[in-house]
């Protein structure tokens, strides 16, 4: 009785609640479902009817893994190199004042805009053999275009703003004064950016960080322009998921895409994560 | 700011605006020279690069191209997807955004965090699951077969896929200006008799105008500008699924390289004009937020 009486309850608010605003509700979770949830569930469902066996087979093949190793220590690095100069762009935009300043700094939002396939187009063309760039390093046997360099060239770019954009606000906000302290008490520029500056900061880094990681691993349209997609040297996975369904595989496309949306959404929880730490500094 | 009411007078903030100012000029030379430098090689010169090669040869060549049948077709596609994405998302958006920023349901945190999925996930993930779904050997195929409805290789699969990836925008922009408006203003107006209609349009639209606008204009970019899933699901047939960036990327694979470019002249543009558009939103509302993605 006790449970049927409380599942009435239960049941009540939900219909009060439905009667209040069924349609927002109703759009609302109808479109999460079908646009969201349903196509999520069919790649997981689907990469788990092909049975573990073939599972680990298709997913351990020597032409994924090295997919996996080319995307994931690339788009590694990429977020590394990203997070060192994307601190310091924060901080020449958030400390110093210069001419066009307010140009660069909406400037450093355009990767978000401009669409992959331009970018993959105009890095392919100023980083070749006789583009802009690619002309002055070739002499000195520096190949950047279709290979592995490329790669990393396109995923800096897309990932630019992510860690501009996280360390920014939190620089902005910082107290003065605790710097102020640490000159003041003696502390060396080295000291008070190490001890002071740099910890309070970490949090925004790293989420740029992971941020700009993710959104590199996914990256496709820049890259498959950029690179030249050999397998072994510089085929990244979402490349290889591309050429599987290309070639009818839907199982081997399907597993690949499993493995690199599990890898998503781990990333997701761990940025969440990020941000939950970095709230704590707010107060 | 709270630090400068606290300090003494004799910081002479007023010419020091800044701690860091206190470095040797030297320092600040150096690092804005870094900063810029890299911008330069990363993401200037690209940009400019966009525009030098498409108009290379002048004008003419330029023109000629932008009058040329699959490009026109192409430029037609990408703007029926948008026009029909970009308002299909933004009532989503505003719904979600209402729900996530005025009630407090079980399962809301991970609402909040499942709109994020799209941003996380590859773009060709995005078209595989597509495919997946309504393929001719997807979980739908068999049911529209039957009723002989296209949807991969064809117009509606690349609506679904634009759709799939700029789900988040107009709730994740719209979400903190709700936050930061409050229920007070709509209460007040349920109170004195207004409906739901009327308190959406007089009370909660005006609120949240910009935060709406900008989450549009984000929406409209990605939707016109994707490439990955559109790529998957559209099998870029030329002249009748390809869109502006799968034009890009198909007359760039052909060597048409001054076709190729003057298609991202145009793309280019728009993400300029994004940008111009945002920075006026941000000074409308004088808040410069951090955004976790755009």
């Amino acid at each position: 009785m006790i449970a049927s009486s409380t599942q009435n309850t239960v049941q009540e608010r939900f219909w009060v609640f439905f009667k209040r605003l069924p349609w927002l509700w109703i759009i609302t979770s109808g479109y999460l479902f079908f646009m969201l949830a349903l196509p999520t569930a069919a790649l997981f469902l689907k990469a788990a009817s092909e049975g573990p066996a073939k599972f680990w087979q298709v997913a351990t093949s020597p032409i994924a893994l090295s997919a996996y190793e080319v995307t994931f220590v690339t788009a590694f690095w990429a977020a590394i190199v990203n997070g060192v100069f994307g601190t310091l762009i924060a901080w020449v935009l958030t400390r110093y004042t210069f001419p066009l300043k307010r140009v660069i700094d909406a400037a450093v939002d355009l990767p978000f805009a401009l669409p992959t396939s331009v970018a993959g187009l105009t890095l392919a063309t100023v980083y070749s053999d006789n583009g802009w760039i690619g002309s002055l390093l070739a002499p000195l046997g520096i190949k950047i275009a279709f290979t592995r360099s490329g790669i990393a060239i396109a995923m800096l770019l897309i990932s630019l703003p992510f860690v501009v954009r996280t360390v920014q606000p939190v620089l902005a906000e910082m107290e003065k004064d605790i710097e102020e302290a640490a000159w003041s008490l003696g502390a060396s520029r080295f000291q008070t950016f190490w001890r002071v500056v740099l910890p309070p900061l970490m949090p925004a880094i790293l989420t740029g960080v992971a941020l700009g990681f993710s959104r590199a691993v996914g990256e496709y349209g820049s890259v498959v322009i950029i690179a030249s997609n050999t397998p072994f040297q510089d085929l990244i996975a979402p490349v290889l998921i591309f050429q599987r369904l290309e070639q009818y595989d839907y199982s081997g496309a399907t597993i690949i895409g499993a493995v690199l949306l599990t890898i998503s959404l781990i990333m997701l929880f761990l940025i969440n994560l990020l941000q939950a730490w970095g709230r704590r500094y707010d107060i | 700011m709270t630090s400068n009411l606290n300090s003494s007078p004799n910081f002479q903030r007023s010419t020091k605006p800044m701690p860091a100012s206190r470095d040797r000029p030297w320092v600040k030379v150096v690092l804005i020279a870094i900063a810029i430098v890299y911008l330069t090689l990363i993401l200037f010169i690209p940009t400019i690069n966009v525009f030098y090669q498409a108009f290379a040869k002048g004008w003419a060549p330029f023109f000629a191209n932008l009058v040329e049948a699959n490009f026109l077709t192409a430029v037609n596609l990408t703007l029926i997807i948008a026009l029909i994405v970009v308002p299909i998302n933004t009532v989503f958006g505003l719904c979600a955004a209402w729900l996530i920023a005025r009630k407090r349901f079980r399962g809301r945190a991970f609402v909040i965090s499942i709109l994020d999925v799209p941003f996380s996930v590859s773009p060709v993930v995005a078209g595989l699951m597509i495919v997946l779904l309504y393929g001719r050997n997807g979980w739908f195929g068999g049911f529209l077969q039957q009723y002989d409805v296209k949807i991969i290789f064809a117009l509606p699969g690349m609506i679904l896929a634009t759709a799939f990836v700029t789900i988040p925008f107009v709730a994740r922009e719209v979400i903190p200006v709700l936050e930061e408006a409050g229920a007070e203003q709509e209460e007040a107006a349920k109170t004195l008799g207004a409906n739901g209609w009327q308190t959406f349009w007089r009370i909660t639209l005006p609120n949240i105008r910009w935060g709406l606008l900008y989450g549009v204009l984000l929406t409209n970019a990605r939707a016109m500008g994707e490439f990955g899933a559109v790529s998957v699901v559209s099998g870029n047939i030329i002249g009748k699924t390809q869109t502006l960036p799968l034009f890009v990327e198909d007359a760039y694979k052909q060597y048409q390289t001054e076709a190729a470019f003057s298609a991202a002249v145009l793309l280019a543009l728009l993400a300029l004009v994004t940008l111009v558009l945002k920075e006026i939103v941000e000074r409308k509302t004088s808040i410069k937020e951090v955004r976790d993605e755009v």
